[in-house]
């Protein structure tokens, strides 16, 4: 695919992400979505630029920042607004949330929320390919406080030990829910560094830029996929939505960041900049792409009404699943 | 004359391996010192000269991260078997065992898979090794819905019930307390399964139930085998399973004899014990003869000092004097059981 089409494809897909997320942020208020959400608003890049570059063999697992992951995949709008309205049909049949989402039909495998589980996760599923010797990768995406957890450097230790297919993706947007980088790690810490320390291959790109982020995974798999074990790909990035929420920090007078700062990086949205090379290098008009969001917005809503209408799970099926056979 | 043969609980376990991992090719054993010479008390060894450390991997100290590698694994098809040489060791893999592992199957409600992982964690006890080494977790684990806990107390349900482990698509935690390594039984050879959820009435009696786990089974026996000659009628029940517990198993017995002893390998504050006799309590019609005792460590961590070490764990005398209490006569009793951890010479 060449470059136009492929840049083409990602802004649809972060539009389409985006426009879910600030639906999601809407309906929020009304009390229907009684799960705790972490929007992923700001952050499309990664998703998309990570996940347009794997194989479809390739397994996901995501954290509990993870509806863009799961979008980005493939998986159905509709059953993640069912889930996240406790509803049947949802993708965890209402039982698991808004940080419990998977689509196996897509190799979404798992998301959960407790930092670095899924780190664990990935690594496992990345040696359970190298034990068969299927030529799969293992991609999980976490945020920058993962690396405070014991089990991301067990994760890095043993991957490294065993150079199992495993892409860890870094989402640093600099905030631990309302706690800086600066009062959790020392000054200069580059987490890019510390992976390089145990022996993992591991980059640093912008992650607003999905050319970039692409550009920077389509290296990564290359290397995983020629045997060479882990890496780390650490994107910076950042959310504007509260850190579980859909409202603004700055509307609800909190303080560890400012108005500016979240503004200032509203303007380097990773959907506007990608929607102006796309006019500017590729010759997409305004209408063209103001067509996208509409079509965008259509699909959402027609998936929402359709999700609300989804009944609850039956109160006999409260014990369904608790053990297999 | 149908002759069965004997062997040790370690053989049983190492033979349920080997059968499992020569059966199905996506199980995997993982853990600290599975290729050592001493193979977890011989119970890898047989695994690692057949299948090799491709299968039999001995891993770095990384309880928690192994714990979600397991988790990850079956997610795309293996079936890993982790092994910790000591419980406690455990503590470290509680995220990925309780947060994850108990609760993938009903929180993805069926659409994330199920998650057969083997957990096979060893109880210490005696010779010394202390606060950290001889603590017996299985009530902490057994709170967690979705989660099997079972204690095999001889050499055929450590077989059996590591081969229905791998039957069943569910993680399970088995405790295997090292006491028990040496002891000798009869085993079926093949696949001769053991129910997952079930108890078994070890001895019959009458007059008393002593509710048993793991180690505790075989001193119990020894004081109902005692008791039965000075008179007294002693009904013992194997828990085995302590996660699902089998209620009705316990019940029956308690209704015939109206008296119940728990006998556990851990504490007795909010323990195997505590849950047992809610069980009784909560059941109509029971009329108890004496109130529950509930046997178990001393509520301290271990000590280490031999003195304290032998008060620590109950004794036969300490739990006939219990016995004598419950059924309100004198017992008169000249012979002394030693403790089964007797004439182990170390070190663990």
């Amino acid at each position: 695919m060449d470059s136009k089409n492929r840049l083409f494809d990602s802004y649809v897909k972060m539009v389409e992400i985006r426009a879910f997320e600030e639906k999601v942020a809407n309906e929020y208020p009304k009390g229907n979505m009684r799960t705790p959400t972490h929007l992923g608003i700001g952050q499309e890049a990664v998703a998309v630029g990570v996940i347009s570059e794997r194989e479809p063999a390739d397994v996901i697992f995501s954290h509990h920042r993870c509806h863009n992951h799961f979008l980005a995949a493939g998986g159905s709008m509709y059953s993640l607004f069912a889930e996240l309205l406790g509803r049947v049909d949802g993708c965890s049949g209402g039982r698991g949330g808004s940080v419990h989402l998977v689509d196996r039909g897509v190799n979404f495998l798992g998301t959960s929320p407790i930092l670095t589980q899924a780190v664990a996760f990935a690594t496992g599923a990345a040696f359970a390919f190298n034990f068969r010797k299927e030529p799969r990768a293992a991609i999980v995406f976490f945020g920058d406080a993962a690396f405070e957890e014991g089990t991301m450097w067990e994760s890095f230790n043993f991957s490294v030990l065993n150079k199992l297919p495993v892409l860890f993706v870094c989402e640093n947007n600099l905030y631990s829910t309302e706690s800086s980088l600066e009062k959790r790690v020392p000054q200069n810490t580059s987490f890019t560094e510390k992976a390089r320390a145990f022996g993992m291959f591991a980059s640093t790109c912008d992650g607003n830029n999905v050319e970039e982020v692409a550009k920077q995974s389509r290296n990564a798999f290359k290397h995983i996929r020629a045997g060479l074990g882990p890496y780390l790909l650490e994107c910076l990035t950042y959310r504007t939505r509260e850190h579980v929420g859909p409202n603004f920090d700055y509307d609800l007078q909190r303080n560890y960041r400012s108005k500016e700062e979240i503004q200032k990086w509203m303007t380097k949205c990773p959907i506007i900049n990608s929607g102006e090379i796309l006019m500017q290098v590729y010759g997409f008009t305004e209408i063209e792409l103001l067509s996208i969001n509409k079509r965008a917005s259509e699909e959402i809503e027609r998936a929402f009404n359709l999700a609300e209408k989804s009944p609850f799970p039956s109160l006999e099926s409260h014990f369904d699943h608790l053990y297999g056979v | 004359m149908n002759f069965m043969r004997k062997i040790t609980y370690a053989q049983a376990i190492s033979e349920a391996t080997c059968l499992i991992m020569e059966s199905d090719p996506n199980v995997v054993l993982m853990g600290i010192g599975m290729d050592y010479s001493s193979g977890v008390f011989g119970t890898t060894s047989e695994a690692f000269n057949k299948f090799g450390a491709e299968r039999v991997i001995d891993t770095p100290a990384m309880e928690n991260a192994l714990t979600g590698i397991a988790i990850g694994s079956a997610t795309v098809g293996i079936k890993p078997i982790l092994v910790h040489a000591r419980n406690d060791f455990m503590f470290l893999a509680l995220d990925q065992l309780l947060n994850v592992s108990s609760k993938w199957n009903y929180m993805f409600n069926g659409n994330a898979g199920t998650l057969p992982i083997i957990n096979r964690a060893i109880i210490g006890r005696g010779w010394g090794q202390g606060a950290t080494h001889s603590q017996s977790i299985q009530s902490v684990l057994a709170h967690f819905p979705g989660l099997r806990v079972v204690m095999p107390s001889n050499p055929a349900d450590a077989k059996g019930m590591l081969l229905s482990a791998w039957r069943s698509s569910d993680p399970i935690v088995i405790f295997e307390h090292r006491s028990l390594f040496n002891i000798e039984g009869e085993v079926e050879e093949g696949m001769a399964l053991t129910d997952l959820g079930s108890s078994k009435v070890v001895h019959e009696g009458g007059d008393l139930t002593i509710v048993a786990t793991s180690v505790c089974v075989h001193e119990s026996l020894l004081i109902a085998l005692s008791l039965k000659a000075l008179g007294v009628s002693v009904e013992v029940i194997d828990l085995r399973s302590i996660q699902p517990i089998d209620r009705s198993t316990i019940l029956e017995s308690v209704k015939k004899t109206g008296r119940l002893l728990i006998y556990d390998t851990s504490w007795v504050n909010f323990g195997v014990g505590a849950e047992i006799a809610a069980i009784v309590a909560e059941t109509d019609d029971m009329n108890l003869k004496s109130p529950i005792v509930r046997v178990g460590q001393l509520g301290v961590p271990a000590p280490v000092s031999k003195p304290l070490e032998d008060q620590h764990y109950p004794t036969y005398e300490s739990v006939l004097a219990i016995v004598q209490r419950m059924m309100a006569r004198k017992i008169t009793e000249t012979k002394s059981i030693p403790p089964i951890t007797t004439g182990f010479q170390g070190p663990y």
